[in-house]
C-alpha cells in the first residue's frame, strides 16, 4: 500500500504544480455545458408558449399541460427539469471520462525519459506502479468533476437533492467512474510508446462514449440499437446516480440508484483487476 | 562470497545480437568495469543483472540471487544509476529521495535519517529543498546517486555515469562516486566508453565488442598483456647498426628507426630500459633523450578489437541521448 501512495503521490504533485493543466482541462465541459446546455434549450420544447395557452380553452390548458409534464418526466426523470441542469450533470461525469483517457500517458513519458526504469527495478508490484497512476488519475478526476458541478451550479443549475446520504453515495460514484476508466485505458495503452498513439486512443474514446452515455440525451430518446451500449457504458450509471440524487429530489427511484451503484462498484472492481493483471504480466522494460 | 556471476547471457533482440555469451564474475567490494564501444552490450548487461530485462539464455546472480526467479530479492540489494537522467524534474531533490525511499520499503523514521546521511555524502543539503529543474548536470548526477543509495544497496550499478557531462564535471563525480565506494562498502559495475576513467577507477576491467568480452584483468594485467611499453631514444653519432643493436635484446617485440631516433616497442619497459642503455653505451653511443611511455587502455582496446573506440562515437545513439540530457538540464 505504501508503495501505491508513494507513486499517487508523485503523480499528485506534478499535478498540483501545474495549475494550466487544471484550468485548460475544465473548458471543454465549460462549452458544452455553457454553449450547448443554455442554447439548446431541449426542455423548452415541452413547455408552451404563454400566447398560445392564452389562445386555448381553459379546460384543455390543463390537458395540455399534463400532457406536456408527462413527457418530460418520461424523458428527463422529473417535470421540473430544465435541459441546462440535465447537461450540467452529464457534463460533471463527461470530465471524468476526458481526464481518464490520458491515466496511461503518464507511463509513456516515464518510459520516454527513463523514470519506468527506476520504478521497474524497485522491489515493488508492478501492478502497484498502475494502481497508484490510477488512483492519482481518479484524484483528479473527481476534483475536476467537483470544479465542473459547481460551475454548473454558479450558471443556474436548478439543484433538488435527495438525503445527504444519497447525494454522498452518488458523488462517491464519480470516484468509482474514475478507477473504471482510468483502469481500462491504462490497460489498452499499457505498451504504448509514444504520447502520439495516447492521443490517438483519447480521441478514438471520448466521442463514443460521451455520444453512447445519457450525458446529452436521454436513454428513451435513442434508437434501439444504442440504448444497450448505453446500458453497459459506465458513464451512465454515474450521470443517473447523480441526476437522481441531485435533480429529482423524492421522485428518486431507489431500486435504481441501488442497481447503478453496484454495476459500478464492480466496473470498478473488474477494470482495477483486469489493470494490475495485464500489469504484472506486460508492464516491462523489454523493447 | 561473489556478488555478480554472469554465465553466457546471450541476448538477442529481434534480429540483432546484443549479447553473445557473456560470462564473469565480481567480487564482493570490487569496482568493475565494463569498457566498450556504444552498442557494445554494455546496458543491455545491466538491463538483464538489474531484472528489467530477461536474458534470451545464460543465467545470473546477483549476490547470490537469480535474476530470473527471484527478481524481488535482486532488486531490493541493487541500486541502478541509469544513463539518462531520471530524476523528476517537478520535485523537489528531497521529494525524489523519499519516493525512492518509500519505493524501496525503508521505514519513515531510518528513510529521513538516511536521507540526510545520502544528502551529505553528495553535497546537495542545500539544494535538497529547491525543485530539480533548477539544478545543474552535475547536481542531477549527484542527487541521481544519493537516489541510489537511500536503502543501502549492496551492489551498485552505474551505466555510464558520466555521459554528457563536460570534463570537469566528470572528474567532480568520480570524487564523489569513490567516496561512496568507500564509505558504503559497495560493490559496484560500472559502464564506460572513457578509458581513462575505467583505468583510474576500476579494480578489474572486462573490455567488451559486439555482445562478446574480449578480455578481463585488472587495468595493469590488460595493459600488460595486450599492449606494450613503447621506449624512444634520441642518440648522437654515425655509422652504427642500431637496428641490429636493439634487437638481440629480451623483451622487444618491434623497432623502428628513422635518422638518429629509435622507438622500441617491449614487454616490460622496466627491465629492458637497463638493458638498452648498457649497450647503447658500451657500443660508444652517446644518448641525448630517453622517453618511456606505458601502454593504454586504448591500445589495450585497440590490440583487442582491430579498432579505437573513439570511431564509435557519434553514433545516433549518442547524439540523440546527449541532446536529451541537454535538453532535460537547459529545461
Amino acid at each position: 500500500m505504501g508503495e501505491v501512495s508513494a507513486i499517487m503521490g508523485r503523480e499528485l504533485r506534478k499535478w498540483v504544480r501545474s495549475p494550466p493543466l487544471l484550468v485548460m482541462a475544465l473548458v471543454q465541459p465549460l462549452f458544452w455545458m455553457g454553449l450547448y446546455g443554455k442554447a439548446f434549450n431541449l426542455t423548452g420544447l415541452f413547455s408552451v408558449p404563454e400566447d398560445v395557452l392564452r389562445t386555448l380553452p381553459p379546460e384543455s390548458t390543463k390537458v395540455v399541460a399534463e400532457l406536456f409534464n408527462s413527457m418530460a418526466v418520461r424523458l428527463f426523470g422529473s417535470p421540473g427539469t430544465d435541459y441546462f441542469s440535465f447537461v450540467a450533470i452529464g457534463m460533471t461525469s463527461v470530465i471524468v471520462l476526458f481526464v481518464s483517457v490520458f491515466s496511461g500517458m503518464s507511463i509513456a513519458w516515464d518510459r520516454r525519459l527513463g523514470f519506468l526504469n527506476k520504478l521497474l527495478v524497485a522491489p515493488i508490484r508492478r501492478s502497484s506502479i498502475v494502481m497508484g497512476k490510477v488512483l492519482a488519475s481518479s484524484v483528479r478526476a473527481f476534483i475536476q468533476s467537483s470544479m465542473v458541478l459547481l460551475m454548473g451550479l454558479a450558471l443556474g443549475m436548478k439543484l433538488s437533492p435527495a438525503s445527504p446520504l444519497l447525494v454522498a453515495g452518488a458523488l462517491a460514484s464519480i470516484f468509482l467512474l474514475a478507477i473504471s476508466l482510468s483502469s481500462l485505458v491504462i490497460a489498452i495503452t499499457l505498451r504504448l510508446r509514444s504520447w502520439e498513439y495516447h492521443m490517438a486512443v483519447a480521441n478514438l474514446l471520448n466521442l463514443p462514449l460521451m455520444f453512447t452515455s445519457t450525458a446529452l440525451y436521454p436513454l428513451n430518446l435513442m434508437p434501439d440499437w444504442m440504448r444497450p451500449l448505453a446500458t453497459i457504458n459506465p458513464l451512465t450509471h454515474t450521470i443517473e446516480l447523480l441526476r437522481g440524487a441531485l435533480l429529482y429530489g423524492n421522485s428518486l427511484d431507489i431500486a435504481a440508484y441501488q442497481f447503478h451503484l453496484a454495476y459500478l462498484a464492480a466496473f470498478a472492481l473488474l477494470a482495477a483487476g483486469l489493470g494490475s493483471y495485464l500489469a504484472n504480466r506486460y508492464l516491462t522494460a523489454e523493447r | 562470497m561473489r556478488a555478480i556471476e554472469a554465465e553466457g547471457l546471450r541476448k538477442v533482440f529481434g534480429r540483432v545480437v546484443a549479447l553473445d555469451g557473456v560470462s564473469f564474475t565480481v567480487e564482493e567490494g570490487e569496482v568493475f568495469g565494463l569498457l566498450g564501444p556504444n552498442g557494445a552490450g554494455k546496458t543491455t548487461t545491466i538491463s538483464i543483472l538489474t531484472t528489467l530485462i530477461r536474458p534470451t539464455s545464460g543465467s545470473a546472480r546477483v549476490w547470490g540471487y537469480d535474476v530470473r526467479t527471484e527478481t524481488s530479492k535482486v532488486r531490493s540489494v541493487i541500486g541502478l544509476v541509469p544513463q539518462d537522467l531520471t530524476v523528476d524534474d517537478e520535485l523537489t531533490g528531497l521529494e525524489n529521495l523519499r519516493l525512492m525511499a518509500a519505493l524501496y520499503h525503508v521505514p519513515k523514521d531510518v528513510a529521513e535519517r538516511r536521507i540526510e546521511e545520502v544528502l551529505e555524502l553528495v553535497d546537495l543539503k542545500e539544494a535538497a529543498g529547491r525543485r530539480v529543474e533548477t539544478y545543474s548536470g552535475g547536481m542531477r548526477k549527484r542527487l541521481e546517486l544519493a537516489a541510489a543509495l537511500v536503502h543501502r544497496p549492496k551492489v551498485l550499478f552505474l551505466d555510464e555515469p558520466t555521459l554528457g557531462l563536460d570534463v570537469q564535471t566528470r572528474a567532480h563525480i568520480w570524487d564523489y562516486i569513490r567516496r561512496l565506494v568507500r564509505e558504503e562498502q559497495l560493490t559496484v559495475l560500472m559502464t564506460t566508453h572513457y578509458m581513462d576513467e575505467a583505468d583510474a577507477n576500476c579494480d578489474r576491467i572486462a573490455v567488451i565488442d559486439r555482445g562478446r568480452i574480449m578480455a578481463i584483468g585488472t587495468p595493469r594485467e590488460l595493459k600488460v598483456k595486450h599492449g606494450s611499453d613503447v621506449i624512444e631514444l634520441e642518440v648522437q653519432g654515425d655509422g652504427f647498426d642500431l637496428q641490429n643493436l636493439v634487437k638481440g635484446v629480451e623483451g622487444v617485440t618491434d623497432v623502428r628507426v628513422s635518422g638518429n631516433r629509435i622507438s622500441v616497442r617491449v614487454v616490460r619497459g622496466e627491465e629492458v630500459l637497463p638493458e638498452l642503455m648498457r649497450r647503447m653505451i658500451s657500443s660508444g653511443l652517446s644518448v641525448s633523450r630517453i622517453e618511456m611511455r606505458r601502454p593504454t587502455l586504448d591500445e589495450v582496446f585497440i590490440a583487442l578489437t582491430g579498432r579505437s573506440i573513439r570511431e564509435e562515437q557519434g553514433s545516433w545513439e549518442e547524439v540523440f541521448r546527449q541532446s536529451m540530457n541537454v535538453r532535460r538540464v537547459r529545461a
